[in-house]
């Protein structure tokens, strides 16, 4: 279940926040997932060049960037989605708890690294099914109820839906079922979760709730996220990479990143100046 | 300058009265031909007709028992054969193939749609009649089957496709592999419209004579199996339409009232089913 410790020196994150060890505040910093040299093609037009980085465990990761810099590109390959696409091809290396993640089942990956979308998309079915979804379809031993009521409490949607679990999941309101959605892919107890601008669709007050639900989550499992709302990074996350045109340019400790950031293009972005 | 306005609002007042009159002859026709059916059938029907076999010729009364339970048991077939051909071919078609093959089988379907009914009874006579030497409900069912398969496809596909493609990789993301998200998500999503387009198939087939009189053939006593000539309803009453007698004429509208009847209900049926919603939010 848990990675092997290795130190953060060892792996391809960049050296600003390799640095951060030095702080002492990731003094105990595992990484969850690391990522090298990844290429990424849709058919012959590459979409990330050369992505290098560690997701640190037990952390909230934010991936940032202007639309069509490849950060849900690179959030989709974590969990392997993009093999979902015709022409997509990975070139590279991306390892969880150091293994090859494309040497393994794919299904059997995907429940290890669960993904939540920009736009909520519960199933035509109860709340109950929804979260009991992928409990059920993996032949799960564990009594069922109480996943779904275990992962409804983590995901902060259990007081609003208990007394109704058999209603359509269609008849929560949108930031409900995107919280929906978060307590389906906890159901199976990912060790990260991937979240695809999930706030996106939702109105502030719903936005709120999910942020806040995400920093609570950390102690379950790994986070990413990408997003397109700086505040919402500085706010949620650990660490931030930015990505520019399929580039990782510069991937820090948020306050860092937000505070200091060492590359100019960096600090056109995070000051609005661009994107 | 007056005058050209006045035939202006000649012509758009004329025009107007037109298309509203072709739009009331064609609802008309409906209703002229329902109307007629229901005077001219509703007295002729009665007990009888549901369960007695036919009268000998020249003996008044009788009924169309046998017809009717052949027309069930060709559809029955019909259904059996075309519905999961036609159903797991259009989950082919909406979740797996490449878009060549799509456009071929799509085509093909389509043209299949088109072939005229005679032209598969006759096909239907060639494979399923010949070779045993025997008319048979068998060979009908086989022929209403075929028919059914083209229909089934297309209406399915197009529902499968309406399913977001998120629900998909929602499921996919959960660890859900191809075949159980189609069976656990897919589907289940689309199940109103992909049972709508069977019905509708359904009804479509119910009243085809053509590819029966060659397979099915006709029967005036109850078929004993399936591997017998049957009696069914439009063949029946293409048969008491055209014979001289006056109590079989009679009793040829009330099979066209039951018929009618039949089809009529499953329409409203399918179309009450739609209209309670696809039961996936199209956002």
């Amino acid at each position: 279940m848990h990675a092997s410790v290795r130190p953060a020196l060892s792996v391809n994150i960049p050296p600003t926040a390799v640095t951060n060890t030095a702080t002492g505040q990731t003094a105990a910093l595992t990484l969850r997932m690391t990522i090298s040299k990844v290429n990424f093609y849709y058919g012959s037009k590459q979409s990330l060049f050369d992505v290098s980085m560690g997701i640190a465990t037990n952390k909230v990761t934010a991936l940032i960037g202007p639309s069509g810099c490849g950060k849900s590109t690179l959030l989709r390959t974590l969990n392997r989605m993009h093999e979902t696409i015709g022409n997509a091809r990975l070139e590279g290396e991306i390892l969880l708890d150091g293994q090859d993640i494309l040497k393994q089942d794919v299904t059997a990956h995907r429940r290890r690294v669960g993904m939540v979308f920009q736009r909520p998309n519960p199933f035509p079915k109860s709340i109950f099914d929804n979260v009991a979804y992928g409990l059920r379809i993996n032949g799960s031993k564990a009594p069922i109820a109480e996943s779904v009521e275990k992962s409804l409490r983590h995901a902060a949607l259990w007081d609003e839906v208990k007394d109704h679990l058999h209603k359509s999941a269609y008849e929560l309101s949108g930031g409900q079922q995107q919280r929906l959605c978060i307590a389906r892919a906890l159901a199976v107890e990912p060790e990260v979760l991937l979240l695809d601008e999930p706030c996106s669709a939702l109105d502030p007050i719903s936005t709120a709730k999910i942020e806040e639900l995400l920093v609570g989550l950390k102690d379950l499992c790994t986070i990413v996220i990408v997003t397109h709302n700086m505040q919402q990074a500085a706010r949620v996350s650990d660490f931030t990479a930015f990505l520019l045109v399929g580039q990782l340019i510069e991937f820090s400790p948020t306050p860092q990143l937000f505070t200091t950031p060492t590359d100019p293009r960096t600090e056109a972005y995070i000051t609005g100046r661009f994107g | 300058m007056n005058v050209h306005l006045r035939w202006r609002k000649f012509v758009s007042g004329f025009m107007l009265t037109m298309t509203g009159v072709c739009a009331g002859i064609s609802v008309s026709v409906l209703f002229l031909i329902l109307g007629y059916l229901v005077v001219r059938g509703g007295a002729s029907i009665n007990w009888a007709f549901f369960t007695r076999l036919p009268a000998p010729v020249g003996e008044v009364g009788g009924g169309m028992a046998n017809s009717i339970v052949g027309s069930g048991k060709l559809l029955l077939l019909a259904t059996l054969i075309g519905v999961p051909i036609g159903f797991l071919g259009a989950i082919y078609l909406a979740e797996f193939s490449g878009h060549r093959m799509a456009f071929i089988v799509r085509y093909s379907a389509d043209l299949l749609n088109g072939v005229p009914s005679i032209v598969i009874g006759v096909f239907a006579y060639g494979v399923a009649v010949l070779p045993f030497k025997q008319f048979s409900t068998f060979a009908g069912g086989f022929a209403l089957g075929l028919m059914m398969i083209p229909i089934t496809l297309r209406s399915t596909e197009e529902f499968l496709r309406s399913v977001p493609n998120s629900l998909r990789e929602g499921a996919m993301a959960l660890g859900a592999s191809k075949w159980k998200t189609i069976a656990t998500v897919i589907v289940p999503a689309a199940y109103r419209g992909i049972l709508t387009a069977v019905l509708l198939a359904f009804a479509r087939v119910a009243g085809e004579t053509a590819p029966l009189i060659f397979t099915a053939l006709g029967n005036t006593f109850w078929s004993p199996g399936w591997a017998q000539p049957t009696a069914s309803l439009p063949v029946t009453i293409y048969n008491y339409a055209l014979s001289p007698y006056e109590d079989w004429h009679r009793q040829a509208w009330a099979g066209g009232l039951v018929l009618l009847s039949l089809i009529l209900v499953v329409n409203i049926v399918a179309r009450g089913i739609l209209a309670r919603g696809i039961s996936v939010s199209r956002s």
